[in-house]
Order: C-alpha cells, then structure tokens, then sequence
C-alpha cells in the first residue's frame, strides 16, 4: 500500500520548506507545512520556512531548557536549527554553519570530516557538510512526526530537491544526509524541474494552451546563494506532447546575498563619508535594511528611493539610528548593471587571473554578472522560447525585465516573442513543485524526461614516458551519457580493464554539462581539453587470491532515488561496486 | 479587554509601582491588605575586587526585581510575551521608553518606518486585527436592538430606542485570533528584552 503523504522537502541553502498532500482527504491538494523551531531561546514557533543555518552554542550560553524542542532535544545535543539560529548566529559567526549545501557540492574539501562552521576555533564542535544537512532534515522530521504522529515522515513518500548543477557525488551525500535523518526512502529531483512542475500542478491542463512543440523553457532560478538554469523542452511524441528536460548549468555560487551586501557596501560608503562609522554589527543589519529597500525599489514601479535605516543597537533606537536613502539610480546601477548586465550572445564569465595558492573556502563565482552566466549557458546549449523564474530574487520586477530582454535580444528574429509562465510562488514553488511530482510518480499527471544531468566518464591515463612538467594525457571513456533515464542500466562497450585483485583500484572520474551527443563507450581523446570537470575518484577493492589479474567491464546504473551507481563486472558475472571516494582530493 | 487590562497593569507597575484600579478590584481583598509593593532596588550588586591590573569590571548582576512576580506569574504570562515578542521584531519597547522630545520629526520618522514594519508583522503574526464593525468609516449603519455595547459605543444624540441610524465614526478594532507560543521555557519571565554583552 502507498504511503498516506507526500512530502515535498525544498532542502534550500538558506532556506528550506516543506509541502505536502494527504492523498486520503477527499479532495487531495497540496499544503505548506509550517515547521516549528526556535524563534527565541526557549521559545517555539511554527514558519512557513526553516532558515538552513545550524548554531552551536557554547556551553553557558543558553539553558539547555531554553533549547527544548516540543520533542525534546535537537539531533547531535545542543544545537539550534532555524529562525534563531540565523537571527543569533550573524552576531556570533564563528559558531554558526551556513550554506551547508554549498559546501555538500564542493569537491576541493572532505565532506564528510568535521569542517564548519569553516575556520571556526578548536573549542567549536564542528560538523561535516553532510552531518548539516542531516541536522536541517532531522529537524524538519521531527517537526513532522510531532505534528503526525500517526504517520511518521520515514514512511511516506518524500522526494528531496537538489540543484541541477549538483552532480552524482553531491547528490549521493545529499540522500546520505537523509539517510542520517533517518530517511532511507527518499526520492532526488531537481529544484528547477520541481518549480516547473509547480507551474504544471498550478496550470491544469492549460498548460498545453501556453506552450507548444518546439517550445525550449528556460528556468532561471536565482536564490539567496545559488544560481541555477535548466533548459526544458516540448516535443512531440507519438502525438502526445512530452516535456523533457535537456540542459542543465554548472553549480553558480552566486545569489541575492551578494547583492544585498553589493547594496550595503555602497550605502556605507555613502554614510562613512558623511562621518558615521558603521560596526560590523551595523552593518549586517545595514545589508538588512538594504534588502527591504531594494525589495521596494524592484517591485514597486513609482518609488525613485527607499529609506535606509540602521536602528540604534542600544536601547537608544532613535538616537542611535542612522538613516540614508538607497536611489532608484544605486539600485540600477549596482543591481540590474552590476548583477544583469545587457550580455551579448556568445559572452562569456570572465575569469580571474589565476592565483598559484588559491585560499581554499567556498568556490563563489568570479564573476558577478548574472546574464554572462546565462549567455554561456544558453550558448552552450539552446535559445530558450520561454522563461520560468524562480528564487527570491526574482521577485524583483526589473530583474525580470532584465532578463526577458536579455533572452529576447537573443532572439533569432525580432517577432519571436518570448513567452514568460507565471503563477509560481518564487520562494515556494520547489516544494511545491516536489509535492506534485509525488503525484505524478504515482501516475497522475504529466511527468518531465529528465534522466542524469551529466555524461558521467572514467578517465584512462595512456601509458607514455613521463616528462617533468607534462602531464600525461588523459583520455575518458564515457560510462553514463547525459539524459540517461532513472531505473536503466548501461554496459560500457570495448573496453576490457585488467584489475589486480586484493588491491585497491581507482579510476579518474570526470562529468561533463555540455556533452549531450556522447553516448555509453564514446571516448573523449582529450580529457582535459575544458568542457569535462574532474570530480572525486571512484575506487573499489576486489577480494580474491592477491596478485590475480581479473580483466572486467564497466556497467553503470541509475538508481530509482536518482544517484549515478557504477560496477566493475566480471565474465564470470561477479560485480563490484565502485564507491565515490570522497575522502581522498587534493 | 482582559489584555489591556494586562498591558496596563504591566506599565503601571513598572513606572509608578501601583495597580490600576480596575486590576485591584479583581484580587481578593485581603490580597491587597499590607501587601504594598517593595521599592525597586537599583542599586548594582558591589563589583569584584580588582585583579591584578585588569580594570574593575562591573559585574553583571541583573538588578532584582521582584515586583514583577506579581505580575507575570498568574496569567498575565501572555501579555509579557507578546511584548517580548514587540521588542524582538520591532524594538517597541526601545521606542517607547526613549525620550522623544529629544528627536526631530525626520529623525523619529526614519526610526518609526522600521519599528512600524517589525510590530505590525509580528501583531499580524500572533494577533491579527480586524474591524469590529466593517462598513467604512462615515457610513450610515444601524445599530439594532439588543446590540452589544462592549463592541458598539453611541455617542452625540443618544435618545430613544434602538434600532439607531447614525455614522460609523471609527470602525473598532477586534482580535480576531491569538497564537501566541507556548511560554518560553527556561527563561526569566519578566525579562521582555535580555542584556547584551559583546565579547571581544
């Protein structure tokens, strides 16, 4: 028998949410669920979202009552997860975890050792990226088995998003982390691909009015920390119409927190020229304020300028109180010029000089320009017909615009007016999204191809004579292509390895976002060539008689839950597993 | 009207030390017999000696305050929280306690835009507003008989028998529900704002 609900969880990188339907009510629809958490110590309140922020407090800083959850205590002691932990945390950075998910993606650090808060001192219990996101789902789990006592969220049916850009590792971390929370049996999908099917779930069969064959829709979802495009299509398939999505872009380190701090070092170069000296505790909340202002000034049409006010920190709030005003002009300058500059097709992210030591920390994006990470998106790949925003962000009316004309200056005629899906709620809509996608695994409604977002290769080293200096080349043989379906398996064709047995193998392992035509057995002679990122090696330890040769095949499966699985295969029909090894990077 | 009264019994207390009378009548007399409230001591807790060169600190003793036990322990629970709650969203109690006379307006002004935003978010929150009666102001209404007058008040030419015809001068203002949160655990219940101390 199917579960009673399903569950939508938007594990977000500042905030998450929560969607479901009771698929035993009369008539089935999907609600938010209002999670509760710790506004204040000791003080339990039910939000529309969970802010993903984890606080550690030291040891006599709160009472351990104040941190008292309705169902006792926090996973891993005393923590806070949520509003408060946000709301305390920016005062006391070095003990707050942010941007977890950031992290879970971020191949160059060990995910799985104890590194965050990053940079935090000794004294600090840190945590792993994963071991974060576990915490985040294990609250929202709580919270829903508190308020479902009946039935537990580890037995419904829960799909969990992910960001189109995460490839096969992250994403296997991401269900570890659930696994952790104690969700073995959740289902992965991908965030933009979940706010298009919100606006499927929102628009009915109305959907087939809006868009036709042929349509390409770009979903361009900018976050508080993550920028992510997704191109779907409609085609046409034995007279029935077919969405499937066919480009996804690279993970972008790059959001509304960046612009808001953009905002907030202008203004403060404004109020420090007119002879207030701001306090890093001014200016977080001066970054605040400025949200609030360019909030106003992208939504609201007639305003030219915001109020900028930084309240006194004392009880003085009047006194204390520095006020500015952000312009029409500051916003258009620093936002829509800065983030979402006019780009012409063919653009490209400028790149940084290359520094010997790169200091080691989150990898942001060099490059702040929002549209020249979409020329190269859509370069690489095809122009977009339409466009489905999503993200915080994107509530900024002008931003839109920007980007509309941008997509329509692409154009390859002038007539070809650019379609715009609306009726999503920007903050929401993942969640939303991921409910109705439950729905339609369960045969109700119209389901997006989607498969793996990446051709996914093994990296064979030839064998030559070692030159100091020279690397040697590196050839990759494709193992998984892009688009390659959940529940099918793939047998990589030719290539025939010798394994020794009773030691440990490991294999290269590279993906690539702009390869869509390779398929299983396809060799790339030149593996560094640019368009194939190397991700952690996959390795594995054949038991048997040591010092014996075992000549194998490769076979790769994508599993229901949506992660990449790779099998060394014997003829004799023994398999083993290759397992992602994300300990060892360099 | 229990909560103004809370509200009211709260800011009395806390400024002249008295309960209102409306509060008053509501306790049992012999409760209030010889039972004047203690005078507030505001004296801070003498600081620790000096040590060895490191400047005398002053101790963070929090000032007693007993008076409000009285207040807070029996019920009254709520109205300390949803002020916590004013503080914590809005710095209500920051603005209320200032003196204002001090400001300009434009000073005032660019404050109040951002207390307003805070209280009203967290009133919509926790004590959604709504018009007792909903025609709009300086409409006609009528006010039938048998009319409740906790939530309709006749002023002017008040003669003769309902039903009455005259003009809705101000709409009221009803809760329409309160969610407030369970009490905070663990905390001090007359603290509606804690002390902060930075650490360098």
């Amino acid at each position: 028998m199917s579960a009673r609900f399903v569950v939508g969880v938007d594990l977000g990188t500042t905030n998450s949410a929560v969607a479901f339907i009771d698929t035993q009510a009369a008539s089935p629809a999907i609600e938010m669920f209002a999670i509760e958490q710790l506004v204040a110590p000791g003080s339990v309140e039910k939000r529309p979202t969970q802010p993903s922020f984890l606080y550690l407090p030291a040891d006599a800083e709160m009472k351990p009552e104040q941190l008292m959850l309705p169902w006792g205590q926090e996973r891993g002691g005393a923590a806070i997860v949520g509003e408060l932990a946000r709301n305390h945390g920016w005062q006391v950075p070095m003990r707050l975890v942010s941007s977890a998910k950031s992290w879970l993606s971020h191949a160059g650090v060990d995910r799985l050792s104890a590194i965050l808060p990053w940079q935090a001192p000794a004294e600090v219990a840190k945590v792993s990226p994963v071991e974060a996101s576990a915490r985040y789902l294990a609250h929202i789990a709580a919270a829903w088995d508190h308020a479902h006592p009946d039935a537990p969220l580890a037995e419904q049916d829960v799909l969990l998003t992910v960001p189109a850009s995460f490839d096969t590792v992250a994403r296997e971390l991401t269900v570890r982390a659930a696994t952790d929370a104690g969700l073995p049996h959740v289902t992965l999908l991908e965030e933009p691909q979940a706010a298009f099917y919100s606006w499927l779930g929102n628009a009915g069969d109305a959907w087939r009015h809006e868009l036709a064959v042929g349509d390409v829709v770009l979903v361009c979802d900018v976050g508080g920390g993550t920028t992510d495009f997704s191109l779907i299509a409609v085609t046409e398939s034995e007279g029935n119409l077919v969405v499937e999505r066919v480009a996804v872009g690279d993970h972008i380190l790059l959001g509304g927190d960046n612009m808001d701090l953009a905002l907030a070092h202008t203004v403060r170069g404004r109020l420090e020229a007119e002879g207030h000296k701001l306090d890093q505790w001014q200016f977080a909340s001066l970054a605040h304020s400025c949200r609030t202002a360019k909030e106003t000034l992208l939504s609201v049409g007639d305003r030219d300028t915001a109020p900028v006010v930084v309240l006194g920190r004392g009880s003085k709030v009047i006194g204390g109180s520095v006020r500015t005003e952000l312009q029409r002009g500051d916003v258009e300058r620093v936002l829509v010029d800065g983030f979402f500059p006019e780009t012409a097709l063919g653009d490209k992210p400028r790149r940084p000089a290359r520094v010997g030591l790169r200091e080691l920390g989150l990898p942001f994006a060099a490059d702040a320009a929002i549209t020249r990470h979409l020329s190269a998106f859509v370069g690489a790949h095809r122009k977009a017909t339409a466009v489905l925003f999503n993200g915080g962000v994107m509530k900024g009316r002008v931003l839109r615009q920007r980007i509309v004309q941008t997509l329509d200056s692409w154009a390859d005629s002038p007539e070809d007016d650019l379609k715009v899906l609306a009726g999503t709620d920007l903050d929401l809509a993942v969640a939303h999204g991921a409910a109705y996608y439950g729905m339609v695994r369960r045969g109700k409604g119209v389901r997006i191809r989607g498969g793996t977002a990446r051709a996914y290769y093994i990296g064979i080293e030839s064998s030559m004579p070692a030159v100091p200096g020279i690397e040697p080349p590196m050839r990759a043989l494709c193992v998984a292509p892009f688009g390659m379906e959940e529940g099918t398996e793939a047998e990589v064709p030719g290539q025939e390895l010798g394994l020794v047995v009773g030691e440990p193998a490991e294999f290269r392992f590279l993906a690539s976002s702009t390869r869509p035509e390779d398929h299983v057995g396809t060799i790339v002679e030149d593996a560094r060539a640019g368009d194939l990122a190397e991700l952690v090696p996959v390795s594995t330890t054949l038991e048997g008689n040591a010092g014996e040769m075992v000549p194998v095949t490769l076979r790769s499966r994508v599993t229901e839950v949506g992660t990449l699985e790779l099998y060394c295969v014997e003829r004799g029909g023994r398999r083993w597993k290759l397992e992602y090894n994300v300990r060892s990077h360099e | 009207m229990r909560l103004w009264l809370a509200i009211k019994c709260f800011f009395l207390i806390l400024f002249t030390r008295r309960l209102p009378a409306e509060a008053a009548m509501l306790l049992p007399a012999e409760a209030m017999k010889g039972r004047a409230l203690p005078p507030q001591e505001a004296e801070l807790v003498e600081s620790p000696p000096s040590i060895g060169g490191v400047p005398e600190l002053e101790s963070t003793q929090p000032m007693t305050a007993p008076i409000l036990k009285a207040a807070t322990s029996d019920g009254n629970g709520a109205a300390v929280q949803l002020l916590a709650i004013l503080q914590r969203e809005g710095r209500l109690l920051d603005f209320l306690q200032e003196d204002v006379d001090a400001y300009s307006d434009a000073q005032i002004g660019a404050a109040v835009r951002d207390i307003h935003r805070g209280c009203k978010k967290a009133l919509a929150e926790h004590m959604p507003l709504e018009p007792v009666l909903r025609e709009a102001e300086n409409a006609q209404v009528r006010v039938d008989p048998g009319f409740d007058p906790s939530r309709i008040r006749l002023v002017g030419n008040v003669v003769g028998e309902p039903p009455f015809t005259g003009a809705l001068r101000h709409h009221g203002w009803r809760i329409a529900k309160v969610t407030l949160p369970s009490p905070a655990r663990g905390t001090d219940p007359s603290v509606v704002a804690p002390a902060e101390v930075e650490l360098a």
